[in-house]
């Protein structure tokens, strides 16, 4: 049995009209199966019992949004990417007194923490401050705490050399009971907070948004409407990372931007 | 080889495979006309990071035009689309595909699963899926659904297949409409 296309219309707009949230614009073929992956992972024995739970149960919401969207991440995913925002983008955030950057859809703070690494390595972690984002507030608790599971050090280690990694990547970090906790000092440098791409607005002006393998989720109007929150959040010559399948190329906001070098960042010139 | 008889028009071919299904495909693309009236969707298992140079490689091969899948990536007539590394391919519509970097199925992403039954939702009937040489099950299930939804299933000969594995896993799940051996897939394509 499953959860059909007409239903998940009927669930939509149940999470709109009670809470708030907004998945109209999602795209449909990752909705529909996490959605039905859910169904079928708490064995609900019908879609009423389903849509009940939802429309009754607000800590169910929460466990319902965490699970449709989509929280898998990694520290320094893509070297070439780190290695690209270290030679090409930092150098310039340095000449600010003052650098604001923003991830936004920080899921559990990897990214967020792989950043932070960038910065301290560039010397310029102290007058840094990330802001991290995501519609989620669970996965903002897990991200505040900074404590990641040790059976994916080796690879992040790998990874963090592949991105040009200047340090011994197991210095930021402490083994313990639950699992390693990454340097204080990283932390202290990190603003978490929910906010929703699709309804809550700008809230400050940035050096850097780093957006990756969030909009994939988003039908191109809505993508469309993401572009234009971050435009109206970066200062001229600010910068726009994306992931590696992602594209600012067919966007209205192309023509103030300029791709830098090979990888998925972007430089706002006008 | 016969066809099956309720299949109409196929409007989107699916190729998937694992170790093993890169030889058969650089075989096989070669010979493959330009005309095809629709496009292929090819979802390999492959190292994450070894990023583009798997559609460069096949480019070099055919004269349709590949294409490594993109967020939002239309589909044309006569291209080969092939899937990155790291992320599930899904079908949005007939003509419309998406990524996801959601948990890795059979300890694969890309999971020919994963595709596969995205597109037997969306393309029903008007579906051709092929799975290769593999040494792992994903795949079977998928191409159950193609089949439930009406759609035409192919299977490489495991006799003539590198690693048996996935399409003996295929067949157990499935009775295939043709079972092929390399030389025979470009003809079956060239005639869909």
């Amino acid at each position: 049995m499953t959860v059909g296309d007409d239903q998940i219309d009927v669930l939509l707009n149940d999470l709109l009209e009670i809470y708030g949230y907004d998945f109209t614009y999602y795209s449909r073929a990752s909705l529909r199966r996490r959605i039905n992956r859910l169904y079928l992972l708490d064995q609900f024995p019908g879609f009423v019992a389903f849509r009940l739970k939802i429309i009754s149960d607000s800590n169910y919401v929460k466990r319902f949004v965490e699970e449709i969207t989509v929280n898998v991440t990694e520290m320094f995913r893509d070297g070439l990417f780190y290695k690209e925002l270290r030679k090409e983008v930092l150098p310039n955030l340095g000449t600010h007194p003052f650098i604001r950057i923003w991830h936004a859809g920080c899921s559990t703070g990897e990214e967020a923490y792989s950043m932070a690494i960038l910065l301290q390595e560039a010397g310029i972690l102290h007058k840094s401050l990330i802001y991290a984002t995501d519609i989620n507030p669970g996965v903002l608790d897990k991200a505040r705490q900074g404590v990641f599971s040790l059976k994916h050090m080796k690879m992040y280690s790998e990874n963090y050399i592949a991105a040009g990694g200047l340090s011994d990547f197991s210095s930021y970090y402490t083994v313990n009971f639950e699992g390693v906790k990454f340097d204080d000092a990283l932390g202290k440098r990190m603003i978490f907070s929910t906010h929703n791409l699709v309804s809550d607005r700008s809230f400050n002006e940035f050096h850097l948004i780093v957006c990756r393998n969030v909009l994939i989720y988003f039908e191109k109007e809505l993508q469309e409407k993401v572009f234009s929150l971050f435009d109206a959040s970066l200062g001229k010559l600010s910068y726009l990372a994306l992931g590696s399948k992602e594209t600012l190329k067919f966007s209205n906001i192309h023509a103030k931007f300029k791709q830098i070098g090979h990888e998925k960042i972007w430089r706002k010139m006008k | 080889m016969e066809k099956n008889e309720i299949t109409q028009s196929c409007h989107v071919l699916l190729i998937g495979g694992s170790a093993g299904s890169l030889e058969v495909l650089l075989k096989v693309f070669p010979k493959l006309s330009k005309d095809l009236l629709f496009p292929i969707v090819v979802v390999l298992h492959r190292k994450s990071g070894s990023d583009s140079s798997l559609s460069e490689l096949f480019s070099t091969r055919t004269s349709l035009i590949v294409k490594e899948i993109e967020d939002k990536q239309t589909l044309l007539p006569a291209h080969i689309y092939i899937a990155p590394a790291d992320y599930h391919v899904l079908f949005e519509n007939t003509r419309l595909l998406s990524i996801d970097f959601s948990e890795k199925v059979n300890y694969s992403r890309p999971s020919i699963d994963v595709t596969f039954e995205s597109a037997a939702e969306i393309l029903g009937n008007h579906l051709v899926a092929l799975i290769l040489s593999g040494a792992n099950a994903d795949g079977a299930l998928g191409l159950k659904k193609v089949k439930q939804n009406g759609g035409l299933v192919a299977v490489q000969d495991p006799a003539t297949a590198d690693s048996a594995y996935m399409p003996l896993q295929a067949l157990l799940a499935v009775t295939p409409d043709a079972i092929l051996k390399t030389d025979e897939m470009a003809e079956f394509i060239n005639t869909l």
